[in-house]
């Protein structure tokens, strides 16, 4: 049943307030949407990343759902253990299947997780992978990641990172899961919806949500869900979804805002809208205009 | 009562493979590796025949293998896995976790050498490698053991006072691929040695975290109940063996081999096999032979037992620690001897690296050797590369 309103929502909180998160946390809005329209019964498995940290110091737990983590690079594979294991236990009638989420941050899903995702949906197991993308290892005090797009600073970029943006997207439907998407927190119908559908499907489905980071973007906590509006207004983080290899946009910007609306407000890109860089504020363009019309012609050669 | 099924002629990794069936084990994940990967083989022949019910998730790496334990394990099934060298040493960040965690995973290691130069035979500088991961480590001689230990691994592991993952390790390619006739159990007394123990586990309707951050308020208690946790393994290893069905191959921490010989020697796995058919072969009686086969909780206490008649000690290690005052083995018996105000002399043998296997002639090398240094006014500690060709 496709949610249109609150109520359709499933209603368990799964993070409960008094986390740590830093005011306007964009990832912790994301999670509370993922959960509200996760099905019952669930667990939660997060790689090593700042939600871990900001839920769970001992002893203290914001966690309302089962929720485990192990270690950074291996939430798909503790996640493969756990879907398998409730399997068998529930053929022997010693355990009962749960639905099996990953929230993981853009380090433990891009780059030192990427194997262990890789592993897990080449098997097919049958688990929700969720993404929330604030572009950086904000954790550990704002790092560059293989998700951090071209031009940021981060503390290993001091002048900007010279490398595009990876496609996580295209690498998930090249391993043939049946469901992969992209989605904003300030869309919240269309996030939870999503979520939905994953779950209904059977398969490794995955779910790739930016997460504006007040810290680690330099902006003021108040704009995160602006930020979030103007990455997908700008084409910058385009909201589209596959389904069994089949593109379809679901947000058709066509007129698009000048990048420069989201850059300004971000000091990470200060650096960007400087006369002396508009080499590199025309490359962070090109970047954003190539993945579009690659999108596009997506769309047009397999819709959905 | 029990009643042995009948004998198989099995290697010690078909042995691994057969118990891990017989326990019905409800999870495993592995990635094969010489000279571990006939126990993946079997055992993935047993899920797809339907001999054995249970989920078989063949990862992309080691450390996935044991990442998927954890995982299986939390969620409440009975797990296990195997490896060997570099895929223990990839398991290596993992393996803390399991034992952090609590898991009562059992795992097979068919011992072997490490890289640098690659090399797939025998030794244990794998598992030494990891030997401060808080897992109960034991060693088998023969396929004969490798299978009664496996069997009991598992109740020790899952019993409430431990909950600790352990490794059963097999010397790769003497014992792992050598065959003999083992006894074994019927699946119905294997079955009932093994009855099903609740443990908290992952569930919507009880939710709790698992796998949570402790800061330094809290962190060392975490781990300093962890070690209580591992030396009450040790008491509790003797219900456990007293238990199981066939007497005679109850785990106990060590055995001893004509106990009234002045010098004892003191290893680890099949090695003891070689040494004490040494002493009988070449009526060496003045050795006494004291084979471990629990390494970590270490059985200071029963040792110290055995060697109280002793007048000196060699000790095999078939690894090496570079840089340490003495390899493994050796640093915790002369640890051993140290708190009991006992000054013997030690003689240190490293042996075997890389599967350069000890000879019957390497054997009474060593022994005889041993009878010089550990004589009257010998240094208290001497080394010795047994079978070492350089310089």
């Amino acid at each position: 049943m496709p949610i249109s309103k609150l109520a359709d929502l499933y209603g368990r909180e799964g993070l409960s307030p008094g986390h740590s998160a830093c005011q306007g946390c964009g990832a912790t809005i994301a999670v509370r949407q993922v959960l509200l329209a996760a099905e019952p019964p669930y667990i939660v498995v997060s790689p090593t990343g700042c939600l871990e940290v900001i839920s769970t110091p001992y002893p203290f737990t914001a966690w309302r759902v089962p929720w485990v983590h192990v270690a950074f690079e291996n939430a798909a594979a503790v996640a493969s253990g756990i879907e398998a294991a409730l399997n068998v236990l529930e053929r022997k009638g010693i355990g009962r299947r749960h639905k099996v989420i990953v929230i993981g941050g853009d380090g433990g899903t891009f780059d030192i997780g990427l194997q262990a995702l890789s592993g897990a949906f080449e098997r097919g197991h049958n688990i929700l992978y969720v993404c929330y993308d604030n572009e950086a290892y904000m954790n550990t005090g704002i790092q560059r990641s293989a998700a951090t797009p071209p031009g940021s600073i981060t503390t290993t970029t001091p002048a900007g990172k010279r490398e595009r943006k990876k496609d996580i997207v295209s690498i998930l439907v090249g391993h043939g899961s049946p469901y992969v998407a992209t989605a904003s927190p300030h869309l919240w119908k269309d996030l939870t919806n999503k979520v939905r559908k994953a779950q209904s499907i059977e398969g490794p489905t995955f779910l790739h949500i930016i997460a504006p980071c007040p810290r680690g973007w330099y902006f003021d906590p108040h704009l995160t869900i602006k930020l979030a509006k103007l990455a997908v207004e700008t084409r910058i983080f385009p909201i589209y979804e596959v389904e069994n290899g089949r593109y379809r946009i679901n947000y058709l910007i066509s007129r698009p805002r000048p990048v420069e609306d989201y850059l300004r407000l971000q000091n990470r890109f200060a650096h960007l809208l400087r006369p002396e860089n508009a080499a590199l504020l025309e490359e962070f363009k090109r970047w954003v205009e190539d993945r579009w019309s690659q999108l596009l012609k997506m769309a047009e050669a397999f819709p959905a | 009562m029990y009643s042995l099924a009948s004998y198989r002629l099995m290697t010690g990794n078909e042995a691994v493979a057969f118990a891990v069936k017989q326990v019905d084990v409800d999870f495993i994940s592995a990635y094969p590796i010489t000279p571990q990967t006939i126990i993946v083989e079997r055992l993935s022949e047993y899920v797809s025949s339907g001999e054995l019910d249970a989920e078989f998730v063949p990862v992309e790496s080691e450390h996935s293998a044991l990442s998927a334990c954890i995982g299986a394990s939390l969620a409440g099934a009975r797990v296990f896995t195997s490896t060997s060298s570099q895929g223990l040493a990839l398991m290596h960040e993992v393996m803390y976790i399991a034992s952090g965690m609590r898991c009562p995973i059992v795992m097979a290691v068919s011992n072997r050498a490490l890289s640098a130069p690659l090399n797939i035979h025998g030794d244990h500088s794998d598992i030494m490698g990891s030997r401060d991961a808080g897992w109960v480590l034991i060693f088998c001689e023969n396929p004969q053991e490798v299978y009664d230990y496996t069997i009991q691994a598992f109740r020790l592991a899952e019993h409430p006072e431990v909950l600790l993952p352990v490794a059963v390790n097999l010397d790769g390619f003497t014992v792992s691929h050598s065959s003999e006739p083992v006894a074994i159990l019927e699946d119905e007394v294997v079955r009932a040695y093994l009855p099903r123990r609740e443990r908290p586990r992952l569930e919507f309707e009880e939710p709790a975290s698992f796998g949570v951050f402790a800061l330094p308020t809290h962190y060392f208690e975490f781990k300093v109940e962890q070690e209580k946790a591992l030396r009450k393994a040790g008491e509790v290893l003797e219900e456990v063996s007293a238990a199981y069905p066939n007497r005679s191959g109850r785990l106990l921490k060590l055995s001893k081999f004509n106990e009234d010989g002045r010098i004892a020697i003191i290893c680890l796995g099949g090695t003891a096999g070689t040494v004490r058919h040494v002493v009988k072969k070449y009526g060496m009686k003045d050795f006494s032979l004291i084979s471990l086969k629990l390494f970590s909780p270490f059985p200071s206490e029963e040792l110290l037992d055995a060697l109280k008649e002793a007048e000196g000690v060699v000790v095999m290690d078939r690894a090496t620690s570079p840089g340490a005052p003495l390899p493994p083995l050796a640093s915790n018996v002369a640890a051993s001897l140290y708190e009991a105000g006992v000054r013997l002399p030690l003689m240190s043998v490293v042996y075997g690296l890389g599967g350069r296997e000890p000879t019957l002639k390497m054997i009474v090398e060593m022994l005889e050797k041993s009878r010089e240094r550990i004589g009257e006014g010998g240094p208290v500690v001497s080394r010795m590369y047994l079978g070492y060709g350089g310089g």
